[in-house]
């Protein structure tokens, strides 16, 4: 059972705002990870055969592998036997493991007042307008709302297991193409064992007309979380997609291993946002908090096509997370913009791959790394241009900033050219946020929660800018609020 | 309207101010000169509340008010403006943004309704052209990317957008080429006015010679060592601050 905190005022710069749970009937499956538990989930889902090979193949090779080591982050050895690989929340009208929504008056009232909380109405009255949501909560997604505008357009923007019923020719298809069930050892696991997520087709010549949204939420404490995002731009289609995610705190750690992948054909593009705020842990003792092991990645298989990955990461005890580019489509365009915040005993091993194939292929790399009380912000990147990427330019600039004595932060960044006419650009650069900085605005009448906002969204700019403009004003004011008791 | 009384300074236990004297009244623009490390930028620091420096005697009243128990924010909010001889970069945040910010700071303290972007752009062109910065600093970053003369003079547009009651402005002239010094006399002598108190803190009569100075003072060895008028700058730019010290 969970219980239900209170959740605490924005103006208390310890709490954790997301910090409750709320107490929802559910139902689990026992701890630890067999083939039969693979199995099961499929059965629970009611699966097509192709997807439950695709999950036992990818179980099998997790079994191969082991967890990597590579990344400068430390934790206890992770016990995989004690995690529960399904949660879900049961439909107030069946009781089958496995609840789909036909409609809002479904949703155990709970749920709709936990997103309703987190700031994410699901019902029609109340809905962000100009935004479509699919609510995730622990492994499955609850609601997606603006359903039909989206149809009308020909958008197919739904939950995964919704997908995996209705559109199974487009799953089997784009499914691991991108980030394949051998790739890493976490992106095998959630092959394996993913639940739910949300599946996104733009269909050619379509300008999605709704920013799309996921928002995803951690409630059990027991289960991990791995959820599935597939987003497909088909020929000329553009989409703005974010997600957003918070969990309960505990004193334990949660383990989300997500994987996303992205296709974009040709000249169509796709920009995904993320607000990460996944509970940190406990600020002295670094107890608790939900390790973000996530794979995410993008392929721009057509020509022209753009895709852009911008992140916001303030939460997460870990996070293990290399969102990026295969540019693949001769002048395709890959960007990664991203802020970084790490405070308390937070670890952050977070950047991005952008891997030139075609010719004329250009990245642009804009990473800001905030590390405060005794935290580690580390960026790690690679650039690569192949052989046959003719003309190919990437920039990258990564500034990180320090808050206090004891923060770390580490700059890795790879480059691996092979050819003579590439361009390849670095700027890096470390600053500290000064008491004198912090003085200086006082002095001229700014309160030192405003100086703090100034000078660290003043240092964010150029990732902050490119967020989709609901979201900008909601980022500033969390990583104000995330350095607050650090500085001074 | 200020009133230093015996004010004794210490960063990290390292005593700088030993008893510093002065009073400043409404109207008057008050020089203040000394060799390097007598406590200059201490004093303006300290009225400025900055949190590394401990009061460790004495007080400071301005418009009859504790001035040391207010935070830094208070102060400026109080009409108290001082102007950094090193003043710090902070990238990425726009000039007039910041400046904006702090307007409405002054406002919200003052129970004023705040400005937004388009009114505070108007009243920043007015503020820039009597400040006399060249109007590109709008659109500079907050010290960043600027030259050192044009961090001074950036200092002197804050004061003339916050139009405080008593500017402490610390060797706003060191650093600033001749026509760019002319300018920030000028700039100093518009915000001059009956019901303004002006501390220049400065190594050069240059700048005196164009901002009259009601009284000049020498601090040296963290205390206000000799007082007088303009004739007392003159014989320091003639002989130096030696002959203070042999007396």
């Amino acid at each position: 059972m969970t219980e239900l905190a209170e959740p605490s005022s924005l103006a208390d710069a310890d709490a954790y705002k997301y910090g409750f749970s709320t107490a929802v009937e559910g139902v689990a499956f026992g701890r630890g990870l067999t083939e039969d538990v693979v199995r099961a989930i499929s059965t629970a889902r009611n699966e097509p055969a192709f997807l439950l090979e695709f999950r036992l193949k990818a179980f099998r090779i997790f079994k191969t592998m082991s967890e990597p080591t590579w990344a400068k982050v430390g934790y206890p050895p992770i016990d995989y036997q004690a995690i529960q690989y399904y949660a879900a929340p049961k439909a107030k009208a069946a009781s089958d493991a496995a609840p789909t929504y036909n409609s809002i008056d479904e949703i155990d009232p709970e749920i709709i007042a936990t997103f309703q909380k987190l700031g994410i109405p699901l019902d029609e009255q109340k809905r962000l307008s100009g935004v479509a949501v699919d609510a995730v909560f622990d492994s499955v997604s609850v609601a997606t709302t603006h359903q039909s505008k989206l149809y009308d357009a020909g958008v197919i923007f739904c939950s995964f297991s919704e997908a995996v019923h209705q559109f199974p020719a487009l799953i089997e298809r784009w499914l691991g193409s991108v980030v394949p069930v051998a790739d890493n050892y976490f992106a095998a696991l959630n092959s394996a064992v993913f639940s739910d997520g949300s599946f996104v087709y733009i269909p050619p010549h379509t300008k999605c007309p709704l920013e799309l949204s996921t928002y995803f939420r951690i409630n059990n404490t027991e289960s991990g979380q791995f959820e599935r995002t597939l987003i497909i731009a088909d020929v000329g289609a553009q989409v703005s997609y974010l997600e957003g995610c918070t969990a309960p705190k505990s004193s334990k750690h949660q383990l989300h291993a997500a994987v996303v992948e992205l296709v974009t054909l040709d000249d169509a593009s796709i920009k995904y946002s993320t607000v990460q705020n996944w509970y940190a842990g406990d600020k002295e003792t670094g107890e608790g908090g939900v390790y973000n092991f996530v794979t995410k990645r993008g392929a721009c298989r057509g020509a022209r096509s753009k895709i852009s990955w911008t992140q916001v990461e303030t939460g997460s005890a870990i996070t293990w997370k290399y969102p990026s580019c295969i540019l693949q489509g001769d002048g395709s365009v890959g960007e990664f913009y991203s802020v970084a915040l790490t405070n308390g005993r937070m670890q952050a091993d977070t950047g991005t791959k952008m891997i030139h194939i075609g010719k004329d292929t250009r990245s642009t790399i804009i990473s800001k790394g905030i590390s405060a009380d005794r935290s580690s912000n580390v960026y790690r990147g690679l650039v690569q241009i192949g052989r046959k990427a003719a003309g190919a330019r990437n920039y990258t600039s990564c500034d990180s900033m320090l808050v206090g004595p004891k923060a770390e932060a580490h700059t890795y960044p790879y480059v691996d050219v092979q050819r003579d006419d590439a361009t390849v650009e670095h700027e890096a650069s470390t600053s500290k946020l000064s008491e004198d900085q912090l003085f200086y605005l006082r002095a001229r009448g700014i309160s030192q929660e405003d100086a703090i906002g100034a000078i660290v969204n003043g240092f964010c700019k150029d990732v902050l800018a490119v967020l989709p403009l609901e979201f900008a004003a909601e980022a500033r004011k969390l990583l104000a609020l995330k350095l607050e008791n650090s500085v001074g | 309207m200020l009133a230093i009384t015996d004010l004794a300074v210490a960063i990290n236990d390292q005593p700088i101010l030993k008893g510093l004297t002065l009073a400043v009244g409404a109207g008057q623009v008050h020089a203040i000169m000394g060799p390097n490390g007598s406590g200059k930028s201490t004093l303006t620091k300290v009225i400025g509340g900055h949190p590394a420096y401990t009061v460790t005697g004495g007080g400071v009243t301005y418009q009859g008010r504790d001035l040391l128990t207010l935070a830094p924010e208070e102060r400026s909010h109080a009409g108290v403006f001082v102007s950094f001889q090193y003043p710090v970069d902070v990238p990425g945040v726009a000039n007039s943004e910041f400046l904006r910010l702090a307007w409405n700071a002054k406002a919200k303290a003052k129970g004023q309704p705040e400005v937004n972007v388009k009114d505070f752009a108007a009243i920043l062109s007015e503020r820039i052209a009597t400040a006399q910065v060249p109007p590109e600093f709008a659109d500079k970053q907050l010290n960043h990317g600027m030259s050192g003369g044009q961090k001074k003079r950036n200092e002197l547009l804050q004061m003339h957008v916050l139009e405080p009651q008593l500017a402490i402005l610390d060797e706003t002239d060191s650093g600033v080429d001749v026509d760019a010094l002319n300018a920030v006399g000028a700039s100093i002598n518009a915000f001059r006015r009956a019901d303004r108190a002006i501390i220049l803190i400065t190594h050069y009569r240059r700048l005196l010679d164009l901002v009259k100075p009601d009284h000049v003072h020498v601090l040296s060895g963290g205390r206000i060592t000799q007082s007088g008028d303009v004739t007392l700058a003159e014989r320091l730019d003639r002989e130096g601050y030696g002959w203070i010290d042999r007396r």
